[in-house]
C-alpha cells in the first residue's frame, strides 16, 4: 500500500524509468475492460513494453496449451506475465511451467487478488486515511463491517476479499440467497459470516459492497430474478433506511437496475469511480514488485 | 535346468507370510515346474538339482493381486501398454492384475478380451480382463456375459463411469448373477458432479473448483445395495470400486451385516492422502473419486482394520504429462500406484497403524484374488509359483523418473517408503529383480 502511494506520486518520467524496456506480457483468455486497461496503464506508467495476447486473436484459439503460450511468451523475452483465466488455480499452473513472476488478473471462480487490494485501497483511504501512507497490520481494519452482496458463489472478487480483509481485522458479512451463497462460504477462513437478511446485513456495516449477478449463470439455479432484486437489490430506500452512511462499492461491471440501482451507483455514498483509481497504484505497485523495481520506502 | 528336465527353485532361509494359509514364519518353497511342491521350515533338496535363491532377512509371500488398474491397451499406448504397465506392476510386486475395460475401443467384446491376454502383449504380470458391463460402456444394451466370461473376463463394469439407470443396473445384476460374475460399480451420481475436480466442502469452495458431493457416491452405494436384496439371488455380487467416504462405507457394511454379498476396494490415496492435497492445484492430486477430507481418510483406514473393506487396489490410471499439465479444471482424473501401492500401505497401515504384515500382505493378495475368484495369492502346496521377495524394513525412495510405467502421474514423487521389492516371480519366472546376479532359473 506504501508503494502504491509513493508510486502514484513519483514524478512520471521518474517511474517511467523503472521498467525501462522490461517486457510484460497481458496474456488475457476472457474479455475485460477494467482490469486490462488498468494492468496496461501501470505497466506503461513504469515504463515496461506490454504485449497484449487475448485468447481471440492468438494461437489459444487454434488449441495452444497454457504451458506452451507460457512459454511461447517467455522465450519473446515477457519477464512478468499477468493472467486473466477462466479456470480456477491457473496462474499456479502458469508459474510452475514458465518459472516467470505471473500476476493473477482473475482465474475462475476462484481469485482477483489485484482487486482485493483496490478494494482495500478504497476502504483506508475512506475509513482510514491516516493508515493509507503507512504500514497496515491485522487491526488496522478492527471495528470495519465489510458487507458483501450476490453472486458469491461464482465471485472470485468475494473470495479474494474475504480472504484479505479479516487479515487487517475486518469482519465480512457475505449476504445472499442459498443458490449464490452456499453455507460452507463462512468455513474458507476466519473472521466471515453469513446473514441472509440483506437488510439485517447492512445494519453495522460501514461498507456495502454488491456484486454483478449474471443471468446465463442463474440457468439451472433455483432461483428467480424478480424475487432476487426484490430482496437483494440495493436501492436507495434500502440504503438510507439500514446504512445510510456506509460506503458503497462494486468492482465492476455494473448491471444497473439488476443488483444496483443507478441512484445509489451515482449517488453521494458510492465510491465505485474511486475504486478504478486506486486500481492503477495497486497494479503498479503489483507489476514493480514483481520485477524487483519497488521504491525504497522509509519505514514508518 | 536339472538333469531330468524338472524346473527347480529352492527359496531358502526366508520368512514365509502367506495370508491365504495363515502361515507367518520361516519356511523354505520348493518350486517344481511353475508349481509349489513344497514348504517347509526344512528343506532337503540336493544342491546340484535346483537353484537356489538365497532369501535370508527377507519376507517370501505370494505375488500381488490388483484388481483395477487401467493399463491403457488397445487404444491409448501413449499413456501405457500392456508391457509397461504390467513391468510396473512386477516393479511394485504385482503379479496378477485385473484390467478395467475403459480402453479404446471399449473391451466390450470376447475378441478384446482375448486379445489383451495374447502372449503378444508381453505381459509381465496375468491380465484378467474386466469385461464392459455394457456396449461401449454406454450404460444402456448390456454385453454378452457368458462369452466375457468364457474368453476370460473376471466381472463386469463400466468403470470411469456409473451404471447409472435402476433398470439397466438391476438388468447387469441379474445377468452378471447368472453368468456367475461379479459386478464392478464406479459409484458416483453423475447427476450429482458435472463440471466438478474435487471433493465438495469449504476447500473447493475457497479455491473456486465445483465439488463432488459425498452423496454422489453413497447414494449410488445405497442404491445397488437395495436393488441387490430386491434381486434375491444369492449368486449375485457387487463390488464397489474405489471407496472414498465415510458414509457409503457405512452403506456397504450395514448391508454386510444383512448377509448381501457386498464387497469393497480402496485405494492407498484415498487412505493416504485427503483434499488438503489439492490446494496449490497440481492435477496429480486430481483423481475420481477425489481426494477427501481427513473424517473419510479415517474411515477408510478404520474400515481396512475391522475387515470391511476387503483389498487394496490402485486404480493406477495413467496419463501423459501434457494430459496432466493442464489447467485443474480440464487435466483428466486419475494417477499411477502399482509401484507404490505396497510401500504406501506399509507406511500407513504398518508403521503408523500396527496392523500385522500378515493383514495387509492379505488385503494385497489373498483377499483381492478370494473376490474375483482368480487362481493367485496363495503359497499354499500345489499352487502357481507367484512369489514375491520383500526387504519389509527397507526404506527407499520413489522416484517418478525411474517408473516402469509409460506415464509419470503420481503425487509419490520422492517420497521415501519401507518395503522393497527385490525380486516378483511369476509362475516360477522371474519378472523383476534389483538384484541382477540373481539369474532366470
Ligand atoms: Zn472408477
Amino acid at each position: 500500500m506504501q508503494a502504491a502511494s509513493f508510486l502514484e506520486k513519483e514524478d512520471p518520467l521518474q517511474r517511467a524509468h523503472r521498467l525501462a524496456k522490461r517486457r510484460v506480457a497481458l496474456l488475457f483468455y476472457e474479455s475485460s475492460t477494467r482490469t486490462r486497461t488498468s494492468f496496461e496503464l501501470a505497466a506503461k506508467g513504469l515504463g515496461a513494453d506490454t504485449t497484449l495476447v487475448s485468447a481471440l486473436s492468438s494461437s489459444i484459439e487454434k488449441g495452444e496449451s497454457l504451458k506452451d503460450t507460457g512459454l511461447t511468451l517467455r522465450a519473446l523475452g515477457a519477464e512478468c506475465i499477468i493472467l486473466r483465466h477462466p479456470n480456477s488455480g491457473a496462474p499456479y499452473l502458469l508459474d510452475r511451467v514458465t518459472h516467470l513472476p505471473v500476476l493473477n488478473a482473475g482465474d475462475g471462480m476462484h481469485a482477483h487478488p489485484s482487486q482485493a487490494l483496490l478494494d482495500l485501497r478504497t476502504i483506508l483511504h475512506r475509513l482510514r486515511p491516516e493508515h493509507t501512507n503507512a504500514e497496515i497490520d491485522e487491526s488496522t481494519l478492527a471495528g470495519v463491517t465489510v458487507l458483501i452482496t450476490g453472486d458469491i458463489l461464482h465471485s472470485r472478487v468475494a473470495r479474494s476479499n474475504a480472504e484479505l480483509l479479516p487479515r487487517l481485522g475486518a469482519r465480512v458479512i457475505l449476504c445472499g440467497p442459498k443458490a449464490l451463497l452456499p453455507e460452507c462460504a463462512s468455513e474458507i477462513g476466519p473472521g466471515i459470516a453469513i446473514e441472509r437478511n440483506f437488510a439485517h446485513a447492512m445494519r453495522g456495516a460501514q461498507v456495502v459492497m454488491m456484486l454483478r449477478i449474471q443471468k446465463e449463470r442463474l440457468a439451472g439455479l433455483e432461483l428467480n430474478l424478480n424475487d432476487y432484486i426484490a430482496h437483494y437489490q440495493l436501492n436507495a430506500e434500502r440504503l438510507a433506511e439500514n446504512a445510510p452512511r456506509a460506503l458503497v462499492m462494486h468492482p465492476g461491471p455494473m448491471i444497473r437496475g439488476m443488483e444496483i440501482t443507478s441512484e445509489v451507483a451515482d449517488g453521494p455514498q458510492s465510491v465505485i469511480e474511486e475504486q478504478v483509481r486506486h486500481g492503477v497504484a495497486v497494479r503498479t505497485a503489483l507489476i514493480a514488485r514483481a520485477l524487483d523495481a519497488m521504491p525504497e520506502l522509509v519505514s514508518a | 535346468m536339472s538333469s531330468n528336465d524338472v524346473n527347480r527353485i529352492w527359496i531358502k532361509g526366508g520368512h514365509l507370510i502367506d495370508p491365504a494359509t495363515k502361515t507367518d514364519g520361516p519356511r523354505d518353497l520348493l518350486i517344481e515346474n511353475g508349481r509349489i511342491a513344497a514348504v517347509d521350515t526344512k528343506l532337503n533338496a540336493n544342491p546340484g538339482d535346483v537353484q537356489v535363491i538365497d532369501a535370508t532377512g527377507l519376507v517370501v509371500t505370494p505375488g500381488l493381486v490388483d484388481i483395477h488398474v487401467h493399463l491403457r491397451e488397445p487404444g491409448q499406448s501413449y499413456k501405457e501398454t500392456i508391457a509397461s504397465g504390467t513391468a510396473a506392476a512386477a516393479a511394485g510386486g504385482f503379479t496378477s492384475v485385473a484390467a478395467m475395460p475403459n480402453t479404446i475401443p471399449v473391451n466390450d467384446s470376447a475378441e478384446i478380451t482375448r486379445w489383451m491376454q495374447a502372449p503378444e502383449r508381453d505381459a509381465r504380470a496375468r491380465v484378467y480382463p474386466i469385461g464392459a458391463a455394457t456396449v461401449g460402456s454406454m450404460g444402456a444394451t448390456l454385453t454378452n456375459y457368458e462369452a466375457l466370461r468364457d474368453s476370460g473376463a473376471v466381472a463386469v463394469s463400466d468403470d470411469g463411469k456409473p451404471i447409472l439407470g435402476d433398470e439397466t443396473m438391476r438388468a447387469v445384476l441379474s445377468a452378471a448373477a447368472a453368468a456367475g460374475l461379479p459386478v464392478i460399480q464406479h459409484a458416483e451420481d453423475t447427476r450429482l458432479t458435472g463440471g466438478c475436480s474435487m471433493n465438495a466442502g469449504p476447500l473447493a469452495f475457497r479455491l473456486g473448483l465445483r465439488g463432488m458431493p459425498v452423496e454422489a457416491e453413497a447414494g449410488i452405494v445405497a442404491r445397488d445395495i437395495a436393488l441387490l436384496r430386491e434381486l434375491d439371488d444369492d449368486r449375485a455380487h457387487l463390488h464397489v470400486a474405489h471407496l472414498s467416504t465415510k458414509k457409503a462405507l457405512d452403506h456397504v457394511r450395514a448391508a454386510r451385516h444383512s448377509g448381501l454379498h457386498v464387497t469393497c476396494e480402496v485405494t492407498p490415496h484415498h487412505f493416504v492422502l485427503t483434499e488438503e492435497a489439492v490446494d496449490e492445484y497440481d492435477a496429480h492430486a486430481k483423481m475420481n473419486p477425489p481426494l477427501r477430507t481427513v473424517e473419510d481418510r479415517d474411515a477408510m483406514i478404520e474400515g481396512l482394520l475391522d475387515g470391511t473393506i476387503d483389498c487394496i487396489a490402485t486404480d493406477h490410471a495413467p496419463h501423459a504429462a501434457h494430459e496432466k499439465e493442464q489447467e485443474f479444471e480440464r487435466a483428466p482424473n486419475g494417477i499411477t500406484g502399482l509401484e507404490t501401492s505396497l510401500g504406501l500401505s506399509l507406511a500407513v497401515l504398518h508403521r503408523r497403524h500396527g496392523m500385522s504384515l500378515l493383514q495387509i500382505l492379505a488385503l494385497l493378495s489373498a483377499r483381492p484374488a478370494a473376490l474375483l475368484g482368480l487362481a493367485a495369492g496363495t503359497l499354499a502346496v500345489g499352487a502357481t509359483a507367484d512369489v514375491v521377495l520383500l526387504a519389509p524394513e527397507t526404506e527407499w525412495a520413489f522416484r517418478a523418473s525411474e517408473s516402469r510405467s509409460r506415464s509419470r502421474n503420481t503425487p509419490f514423487d520422492g517420497w521415501s517408503l519401507p518395503g522393497k521389492v527385490r525380486l516378483t516371480m511369476r509362475e516360477a519366472r522371474i519378472v523383476h529383480r534389483e538384484d541382477p546376479s540373481i539369474r532366470q532359473p
